[in-house]
């Protein structure tokens, strides 16, 4: 599902240069539950975005679905990214401005559905994850799970073949965290590929499948 | 859930910032707006004014006065009638009509007015609110086009007998002013003696505002027997053309009449028309005003929004948004900004205009529509323009570094 291959990203600025991936390849298949650890700076954050199209690697090939997705224009690749991926971040990035169910809507609305449709799709999705009482209240107005919980409905608002999440539990308690992976997990067993990043060795062992990245360079 | 949903939660959400944009744009269309409508207004009060008082050249005997002629005075001198004939057949261009006059202040039953003889068709197109009155056939009207039918309308070839003056008004006919009409107690038909002559009131003629008021119009030829000064004149009315005027048009007639006083009534609307100069150039500056400041301002406000929104956005371009919809969430917060800062700025600036309008030019401001089209105009294009770089910084936003974490 996912081919990397001979990936690399340097990072130039004005003093120094930074490798932060180091001729990387591998392959998901898919349905798979995947982990990436590795000491901070060690490249496992530049991995996951430049397989999900967000970073232009600097050598090196990301094939998800036969599609090879940095010959994809900007706009077309943006495409690709709502059709296909659905994204967790450790922060969570909700917009401030707009409740639970209106965060989750943006992805079906970018998708092109009509208001009813988003709106019976997110609180699907907000139900689903213990959050129907919370579709109309702002992130502010959540716990640090329960906003944890809208990014994952917001991730999955398009049906994605795939989850990438980013330090999904960094910034949660050892329940929610458990909870969290949970979830993930029980997407997994849909058939939906999760490529998680962490730094938690009791996280990763949740994943088929760890990979450890040192210094850009990947050793399984 | 929508871009534009998204727009107005995220205006709604961030009030205090917007609003001092929307000061600064705001500001500066009440202020156009006010300006243009007083001075708009004061174009128009200018415009009527001109039409009101008809002729725009006055030729009067040389040791005349103004205000002697508008007094009618008894002992006021005279010149030949021959004078409209000297300007008839010359060649100067530009004279559009004339109208000669004799005037002289009588009393009839304890009330004073002036009696003025005219040449009726000549007055009539002079005086182009007078034509409301029924006595003008359509191509009698007054205008410094070049094409215009005044004095085709009375059959003439040559340019030179065009000008001559036509007698239609009856031998004792006579027009009453609106105001002599009343103290007299006139009506259409009614006979009236004046110096033992009986003449009957063809017409009452509609309220100018001005002397013509107070006056009773006879042929000129009647006037002058019954005055007992044939072959004089008090005045010739010169309708002349806007351009010839400023292209020499008095220096012309100097010179055909060296013996007599020409002037203009430009020196009884200057006051107004250099009013409307200093509104037209105010206009100009706030105009700049606005675009530096309310641009700079609006510019500014983006630029601070989308590094607050760095982050929003590089989660937007994650999940699928595409660098058209980041323009169209920026450029579109811009074009609400300009549309309300329009809106609101008009209704305003209107508002001011009709406030202040009477006391700074001394005229009844009334909406303008077009300043609406203008008003929109200005503030969209100067919101929008100012937020184009800030929208393509925010479109350019890498998402990656916004969303490396760790």
């Amino acid at each position: 599902m996912i081919r990397i291959e001979n990936l690399s990203k340097k990072y130039n600025s004005k003093r120094n240069s930074v490798v932060a991936l180091n001729e990387v390849s591998l392959s998901i298949e898919k349905g798979e539950f995947i982990s990436i650890v590795g000491p901070s700076g060690s490249g496992k954050t530049t991995l996951l975005l430049c397989m999900g199209g967000l970073i232009h690697p600097s050598v090196g090939k990301v094939n998800i679905d036969g599609a090879s997705i940095y010959d994809l224009d900007i706009k077309e690749r943006a495409t690709f990214r709502l059709r296909n991926l659905g994204f967790v971040f450790q922060t969570f990035n909700l917009i401030p401005y707009l409740t639970a169910l209106e965060n989750v809507q943006i992805p079906l609305s970018l998708a092109g559905n009509t208001n009813g449709n988003q709106t019976e799709r997110a609180t699907e999705l907000l139900e689903k994850l213990g959050l129907g009482d919370r579709i109309n209240h702002k992130p502010r107005e959540l716990s640090i799970g329960q906003q944890q919980r809208v990014a994952i409905a917001r991730a999955l608002a398009n049906n994605p073949k795939i989850i990438m999440a980013d330090e999904p539990t960094g910034n949660l308690d050892p329940n929610t965290t458990t909870e969290t992976v949970a979830y993930l997990n029980s997407l997994n067993q849909t058939g939906i590929t999760v490529v998680m990043v962490t730094h938690n060795p009791g996280v990763a062992e949740y994943a088929q499948r760890t990979l450890r990245l040192v210094d850009g360079k990947l050793i399984e | 859930m929508n871009l534009r949903k998204i727009i107005l939660k995220e205006l709604l959400e961030r009030k205090k910032q917007f609003l001092t944009s929307f000061i600064a744009i705001l500001l500066g269309i009440i202020v156009i707006v006010a300006v243009k409508s007083v001075s708009n207004s004061s174009e128009k009060a200018v415009a009527i004014q001109l039409d009101n008082l008809g002729a725009n050249i006055l030729v009067l005997p040389q040791t005349t006065t103004i205000d002697n002629y508008f007094a009618a005075d008894i002992n006021a001198p005279e010149m030949p009638e021959d004078y409209v004939e000297r300007v008839a057949s010359s060649t100067i261009k530009g004279v559009d009509n004339m109208s000669p006059k004799l005037s002289a202040r009588m009393e009839i039953e304890g009330y004073s007015f002036v009696l003025t003889g005219i040449l009726p068709r000549n007055e009539l197109a002079s005086k182009p609110i007078w034509q409301t009155a029924g006595f003008s056939d359509p191509g009698l009207q007054a205008a410094c086009d070049p094409n215009n039918i005044v004095n085709k309308s009375h059959g003439y070839e040559d340019e030179r007998l065009q000008r001559k003056v036509i007698d239609s008004l009856g031998e004792y006919d006579c027009l009453a002013g609106s105001d002599a009409a009343s103290k007299l107690n006139l009506k259409e038909g009614s006979p009236i003696k004046i110096k033992g002559t009986e003449f009957k009131v063809a017409s009452i003629l509609p309220q100018t505002g001005t002397v013509d008021d107070g006056r009773i119009f006879v042929h000129l030829h009647t006037a002058q027997k019954i005055l007992g000064k044939e072959g004089v004149i008090n005045a010739i009315e010169i309708m002349g053309c806007c351009s010839a005027i400023s292209e020499g048009l008095l220096g012309n007639l100097r010179n055909i009449l060296p013996d007599t006083k020409i002037t203009t009534i430009n020196h009884i609307v200057q006051t107004q028309v250099k009013t409307n100069q200093t509104m037209a150039k105010f206009s100009v500056i706030f105009l700049i005003i606005i675009i530096l400041v309310g641009g700079i301002s609006i510019g500014n406000y983006m630029w601070s929004n989308v590094e607050e929104r760095k982050r929003e956005i590089g989660s937007l371009l994650a999940i699928g948004a595409s660098p058209k919809n980041i323009y169209y969430i920026f450029l579109g917060k811009a074009l609400i900004l300009g549309l309300i800062g329009g809106i609101a700025g008009y209704l305003l600036g209107t508002l001011a205009g009709m406030i202040l309008g009477p006391q700074i030019a001394d005229v009844k401001v009334i909406p303008v529509p077009l300043l609406f089209v203008w008003a929109l105009i200005i503030a969209v294009g100067v919101s929008v323009i100012a937020s184009y770089f800030p929208a393509r910084r925010a479109a350019k936003i890498d998402p990656a570094l916004i969303l490396q974490e760790i």
